[in-house]
């Protein structure tokens, strides 16, 4: 229960002016050939800094760019993917460095886990044998003593017998175990920085509610930054120190998660808020009960429109919304693109 | 041709399921899972019956046995007050067609291959008996009725999106006049942004066609919202049935309390209560469940007498049932017995 109370200490806790673990700064991503008919840009000037230690939700609907940004920051999109823009991480250009720096980056500094461990994880070799794997590559030891590290890193994201795991395949794990050894894999080698996308969606909620404890505490006591994609803002509100939504490939809005959730500065972030279910709790006009949405769907990256993106679901749209807008500071820490944000009283998750 | 009951009857539920066990060999075909265990409940016209819990703990089974898409293994179910084995086998498609089911993927649910108009005619083109004319128009009818335009009729799933996909699939079913439509996680393929749009539809219907929902989700929030009453499912059996409101508000069984604080909630943190129970473990294998209470292994509160002992079904408040040997109608009395887990 200890973590619990530390939870809330660093949800309060203002991030370190000092030199940010990862900036990302002005990402594009786009598929497909460089001029000409079938080039799709899906994601344009993406950018955010997360300090060490920081827990960083990262929002928005199917389709939003959330995704191919955590793969760009990994390296881990196909070759047809063209990337411009910069991710420094520690100082280090990763879109500059070379496949095989690459490689040692990948696990050792930046590791990533993934939705659905069962795809994720190779069915051919036991769980120790994968975990030992990022140990031989990044931190070479002795068997005896690499069986040692497999052993205490299954026992420390909480999985029982962690000796007997050790020597089982992935089908031999219930699908909250496997979540569990795809951390401890992450994990083994202590990296900086994590990048889990939707992590618990596949689980029920009461394994969830075991997982993002366990990741928020590991995140405390190892000072490892997360970053987290996830479309579910409950996740967000008691894992993350901060919250960046993300529409149609921008960042529309960043700011301390506990700020975001009162008081959104973009129409699209207190529309996400209103959608959900536990806030829903109106009756309609006839005394039936009736459920907020946002209307309408996310622009596919083929027919972006220009200006506000997300113009057409909102609101609060009107002449001015049709020119592009940008991210500007309104507040510390606090940026959200939406020309109208200052005149706007937006409703968050609270009334 | 359908089953739709005569006023004097209205009264009558919809469902009546009593007793039902659904049991599977295992793969090795040396022991027996034990999907549904012994529940027992109605569905009553027009109402929403919401079923929560784990993967694991029977929900689905049960709803694909409502719809005869599973048989029982012991134990009866009857749709307008009569089982599907008791109606001749020759009408038996006809009388199922009032019991229809939605499922989560609303991609896997439509025939690629089929435009809309197709995959909206084929139910009545199965019942028969009426023009091809008459389909159509049946079909431009439901199609409006779930908010899509009717020149889309002519499309294929792949030209929709997932909300438009599951507006189909709801659409299907309305030239069927369904009297039970069992909801297996139908929002949960879609983005939170759009949910409200389906379950607004879900609402309207009912309302205008009296339409009655066993509506199954491991989402609790959602549940909470649509349902006129509430089951909570554990390892094949009911831990808690009630109204809606009572069950989320103020759960009688430890099991609710905890799936409940497991939920996370997107507030502040100095608006979020105390921190949740902490479940522990995960739900044990339904091959071997455990003795007496089932949730015992779990269990913050669980006692010897929980492993000697099947908790019996009491209702504690009206319409609001429980099996925990422990809860009042002011929350749970026994001393947390620490260390006491098997």
């Amino acid at each position: 229960m200890s973590a619990d109370a530390g939870l809330v200490e660093a949800a309060t806790r203002p991030s370190t002016a000092a030199a940010p673990l990862l900036s990302v700064s002005d990402l594009g991503i786009a598929f497909g050939p460089r001029r000409g008919f079938g080039g799709v840009r899906v994601t344009e000037g993406v950018g955010f800094d997360i300090a060490r230690g920081e827990r960083v939700g990262l929002v928005g609907e199917s389709g939003c760019g959330k995704t191919v940004t955590g793969l760009a920051l990994m390296r881990l999109l196909p070759p047809t993917a063209r990337i411009d823009g910069q991710v420094m991480l520690d100082g280090e250009n990763l879109l500059k460095a070379s496949p095989s720096r690459m490689r040692r980056l990948r696990g050792a500094k930046i590791a990533m886990i993934f939705q659905e461990p069962m795809t994720a994880l190779d069915p051919v070799f036991t769980i120790g044998e994968q975990i030992g794997e990022a140990l031989r590559i990044h931190k070479p030891v002795s068997k005896a003593e690499e069986r040692e590290r497999v052993i205490e890193a299954l026992a420390e994201v909480g999985i029982p017998a962690p000796a007997r795991r050790a020597q089982e395949y992935p089908h031999q794990l219930s699908g909250g175990m496997r979540q569990r050894a795809m951390i401890a894999m992450a994990l083994v080698c202590r990296p900086e920085l994590i990048i889990a996308d939707e992590p618990t969606t596949a689980l029920d909620v009461t394994i969830q509610a075991q997982i993002m404890d366990l990741l928020a505490r590991l995140s405390e006591d190892t000072g490892t930054a997360l970053l987290f994609i996830t479309h579910d803002l409950g996740v967000v509100a008691e894992t993350c120190t901060r919250m960046i939504t993300m529409y149609a490939g921008q960042v529309v809005e960043d700011a301390p998660v506990d700020e975001a959730l009162m008081r959104p500065r973009h129409p699209y972030t207190s529309g996400l808020l209103r959608s959900l279910p536990q806030l829903n709790r109106g009756l309609g006009e006839d005394g039936r009960r009736s459920f907020a949405f946002i209307p309408g769907r996310v622009p596919s990256p083929m027919a972006m429109p220009e200006g506000c993106r997300f113009r057409d679901r909102c609101g609060f749209a009107e002449a001015g919304c049709e020119r592009p807008q940008v991210l500007t500071d309104v507040g510390p820490q606090r940026r959200a693109r939406c020309r109208r944000t200052e005149e706007l009283t937006l409703p968050g998750a609270v009334d | 041709m359908t089953l739709a009951p005569s006023s004097a009857d209205l009264q009558q539920p919809v469902v009546r399921v009593q007793g039902l066990r659904i049991l599977f060999p295992s793969l090795d075909g040396s022991d027996t899972v034990k999907a549904v265990d012994g529940v027992d409940f109605e569905i009553r016209p027009a109402e929403t019956f919401g079923i929560i819990g784990e993967s694991g703990s029977g929900k689905s089974t049960i709803g694909r046995a409502l719809v005869g898409l599973l048989d029982a293994t012991e134990g009866v179910v009857e749709l307008d007050g009569r089982t599907l084995n008791s109606v001749p086998r020759r009408e038996r498609r006809t009388a199922r067609q009032a019991y229809q089911i939605v499922f989560q993927d609303p991609h896997a649910a439509l025939n690629p291959r089929m435009t809309l108009m197709e995959s909206l005619t084929e139910p009545l083109r199965i019942r028969g008996g009426v023009s091809e004319d008459e389909m159509r128009r049946k079909a431009q009818d439901s199609m409006e009725r779930v908010g899509l335009r009717a020149e889309m009729l002519g499309r294929y799933p792949h030209e929709l999106s997932g909300g438009q996909k599951q507006r189909a699939n709801i659409a299907r079913l309305l030239p069927l006049n369904p009297r039970l439509i069992v909801c297996d996680e139908v929002v949960a393929a879609l983005d939170v942004s759009i949910r409200g749009e389906v379950l607004n539809l879900f609402a309207d219907l009912q309302r205008d066609f009296g339409i009655a929902y066993a509506f199954i989700a491991h989402d609790i929030a959602v549940v909470a919202q649509v349902s006129d009453r509430i089951a909570v499912t554990y390892l094949g059996r009911f831990m808690e049935v009630g109204p809606a409101e009572a069950v989320t508000e103020r759960p009688l069984h430890p099991y609710t309390t905890a799936l409940l604080s497991a939920e996370p909630r997107p507030l502040p943190a100095h608006l979020r209560e105390a921190r949740r129970i902490d479940l522990k473990g995960e739900i044990p294998s339904p091959v071997d469940p455990p003795s007496g209470c089932r949730f015992r292994t779990r269990c913050p509160w669980a006692q010897a007498r929980c492993a000697a002992e099947v908790p019996e079904w009491r209702e504690l408040r009206p319409d609001h049932y429980v099996a925990c040997h422990f809860a009042t109608p002011h929350g749970i009395e026994a001393p947390p017995a620490a260390g006491e887990h098997d």
